[in-house]
């Protein structure tokens, strides 16, 4: 077997907040190998956020090791987890982040933009990675003439652009209704099946059974870790009343 | 990311927030418009007095004949005749740093030529006078030497008097009658402008000293050989100050003049006059440097206020944007692009709304108005540097921004 894309072993992060020591991770050691389709549960607080945010070479941990695609991420300055993210993490946040004053074609373009390509390379992989979300059709539009289910497919479509090794998903339908989340997940389902690496974190088990994996945080630690038979999404899709208008 | 897209990117920022934009950017217009029209006036202003400077000639001291006190009264000066063509001929040979002195009388009269006439000033000087003043002949040329011993019946015209009496031309040559002298016109003087007291200098009719004398405007019966005024030209290089002052202990000594009597002549020192003028004129500068830098002090500090808000506003975008891959310098980048386009947009507009109002103010107050390119190229140049001065702050803050914080943010 190949060696994982992710490698984490006794990762520890504690911070102060308001003069109060908090320890978020106690030693975490976990491999996702890659392809795979994880959710990461657990209560507020329970570490699973602070994991997510190392994971994403957003922050770097207290103590223990974390190696992403072979690179030691820990021994990284700054303007190289930027480069990192840029090259190798897609991000989805509950809450979309899109640009209100851009379209979504530049959305799209954004991550793009810090990784130094043309600006015809740059419009060409857009429109690619919007079609691949099926958003080609409204490309030149701003995130307030499109619905939540379709901003969170432009940021989707954003994540992928740079053909990265793993979409981070924060809460992806956190913000959206039952239907769009169901949809939000078969994107995220056709992605896996196509080869994508998908981490995501959620606390609603409505969403983690679409899921390959479950890993469960409490206290700052990881207390099970799982393999599921996911449900399928797009079969959910179908079975629900057409009484919504078209996305 | 190179420039040109963040240069676009800033612009669309700035449009966002179109109103808060102008209001920020309308410090620096102020500032930068004001200081353009004033300096623009200011400039022209200083144009004209070097001018002025550059048609009397340089290094000039005139001594005037003057107040003698004849029992306890003092008179004015000029009032009698103290000085005399001998007194010019001492100071030339006597005094090294005298380059020319030149015995002048003056007098005013009627011209006539053909069936015109013009009331002009009549000027009896010896042919040195025209390079004392560094005044060039348009047409024709200068007093022969037997003309200005021998009181020969020539004169030079300046330009006003030409137009007055040969509106068809022709002046060269011609005979005119001053007091009914009849005199031939050997040449035409260059112009020259208005003087330092809106004097019209080329209203003027310049004759030997002899021909003055003998012929039109006549001398004092006591001494034959007294004269109005003397101009004395120093050589370029010596100090006008010790000059002056030795000029001053030779005609004292000249007049035997005793310790306790007053000089009998006065001396002006021409280029100072108009020098004092250019001081005057490069304090005003120095104020407007000073208004100028507070204005854009004020300028700098209302877009370090709204970068600041700004930033804060916009923490969930930098947020983003450091989770896609932006690094710190590139938001640091962006901010401060963004704020130096703001600063320099506001100079340009300055600049264009300072010359506006400097060639309104030339056009209705008469000022001579100049803006150099050097000027413009400062001032958009200096809005600029406020720009990265006062951006650098917010934009530092900006890229101090934790990512995770950012993307928390509401």
């Amino acid at each position: 077997m190949a060696a994982p894309l992710i490698s984490v072993r006794d990762l520890v992060k504690d911070y102060v907040m308001g003069g109060e020591p908090v320890h978020a991770l106690r030693g975490v050691s976990a491999d996702i190998a890659e392809g795979e389709f994880l959710a990461v549960m657990g209560p507020s607080g329970s570490g699973k956020s602070t994991f997510m945010n190392l994971i994403g070479c957003l922050d770097r941990p207290t103590a223990g090791a974390y190696r992403l695609a072979g690179e030691d991420v820990a021994a990284l300055d700054g303007d190289r987890l930027a480069g990192l993210r840029n090259r190798r993490i897609g991000f989805v946040f509950q809450s979309f982040h899109l640009l209100p004053r851009a379209t979504a074609l530049a959305n799209v373009e954004l991550p793009m933009i810090y990784g130094g390509l043309s600006r015809g390379r740059r419009r060409e992989r857009a429109m690619k990675a919007l079609a691949r979300v099926g958003l080609a059709d409204r490309h030149h539009h701003r995130p307030n003439q499109l619905s939540g289910g379709q901003q969170q497919r432009v940021a989707i479509a954003r994540a992928l652009v740079n053909d990265p090794s793993l979409i981070l998903a924060d809460e992806p339908t956190g913000a959206l209704d039952s239907r769009t989340s169901l949809e939000i997940m078969t994107l995220f389902q056709e992605l896996n099946r196509a080869g994508m690496t998908v981490v995501m974190v959620t606390h609603e088990p409505d969403v983690a059974r679409f899921a390959k994996r479950v890993l469960r945080f409490r206290d700052g630690r990881l207390t099970d870790d799982r393999a599921q038979v996911p449900a399928d999404a797009a079969a959910l899709l179908k079975e629900l009343p057409q009484e919504r208008e078209a996305a | 990311m190179n420039y040109l897209e963040a240069i676009r990117s800033a612009l669309d920022a700035l449009r966002a927030n179109l109103m808060r934009s102008i209001l920020t950017m309308l410090g620096i217009i102020i500032g930068v418009a004001s200081v353009v029209a004033m300096v623009a006036v200011g400039t022209g202003a200083r144009e004209r007095v070097m001018e002025q400077i550059r048609s009397l000639g340089s290094n000039l001291i005139v001594i005037i004949s003057g107040s003698v006190t004849a029992g306890g009264v003092r008179m004015g000066s000029g009032s009698r005749l103290t000085l005399s063509e001998d007194d010019a001929i001492a100071l030339e040979r006597e005094i090294a740093a005298v380059q020319l002195a030149i015995p002048q009388q003056r007098g005013t009269a009627q011209v006539v030529a053909g069936g015109l006439n013009w009331s002009t000033l009549v000027l009896g000087v010896t042919p040195g006078f025209l390079e004392a003043r560094e005044w060039g002949i348009s047409s024709g040329r200068n007093f022969l030497p037997e003309e200005a011993t021998g009181a020969g019946k020539v004169a030079l015209l300046g330009e006003t008097v030409v137009t007055n009496l040969f509106p068809e031309g022709g002046a060269l040559g011609s005979e005119i009658r001053v007091r009914n002298v009849p005199l031939t016109v050997i040449g035409v003087l260059e112009r020259k402008g208005q003087s330092m007291n809106g004097q019209d200098q080329d209203d003027m009719v310049i004759i030997p000293l002899t021909t003055s004398k003998r012929r039109v405007l006549g001398t004092s019966q006591a001494n034959a050989r007294a004269v109005g005024s003397i101009l004395v030209k120093i050589r370029e290089g010596e100090d006008m100050d010790l000059a002056q002052a030795q000029i001053k202990d030779l005609l004292r000594q000249r007049h035997r003049l005793q310790a306790n009597q007053d000089d009998d002549f006065w001396m002006r020192n021409l280029s100072e006059i108009a020098a004092t003028r250019d001081a005057s004129s490069r304090t005003l500068a120095f104020l407007l440097a000073a208004v100028a830098t507070v204005s854009l002090l004020v300028g700098g500090i209302g877009i370090m206020n709204i970068m600041l808000v700004s930033v804060t506003e916009r923490t969930r975008e930098i947020g983003l944007r450091l989770a896609v891959g932006a690094r710190p310098r590139d938001i640091r980048a962006q901010f401060l692009i963004e704020a130096t386009t703001l600063a320099t947009i506001g100079g340009a507009v300055g600049v264009v709304i300072g010359a506006v109002g400097a060639h309104v103010a030339a056009s209705l107050a008469g000022w001579p108005t100049l803006i150099r390119p050097e000027a413009v190229v400062l001032a958009v140049g200096f809005s600029c540097a406020v720009g990265v001065f006062f951006g650098f702050y917010p934009a530092q803050r900006a890229a101090r921004l934790d990512p995770i914080e950012a993307l928390r943010t509401e």
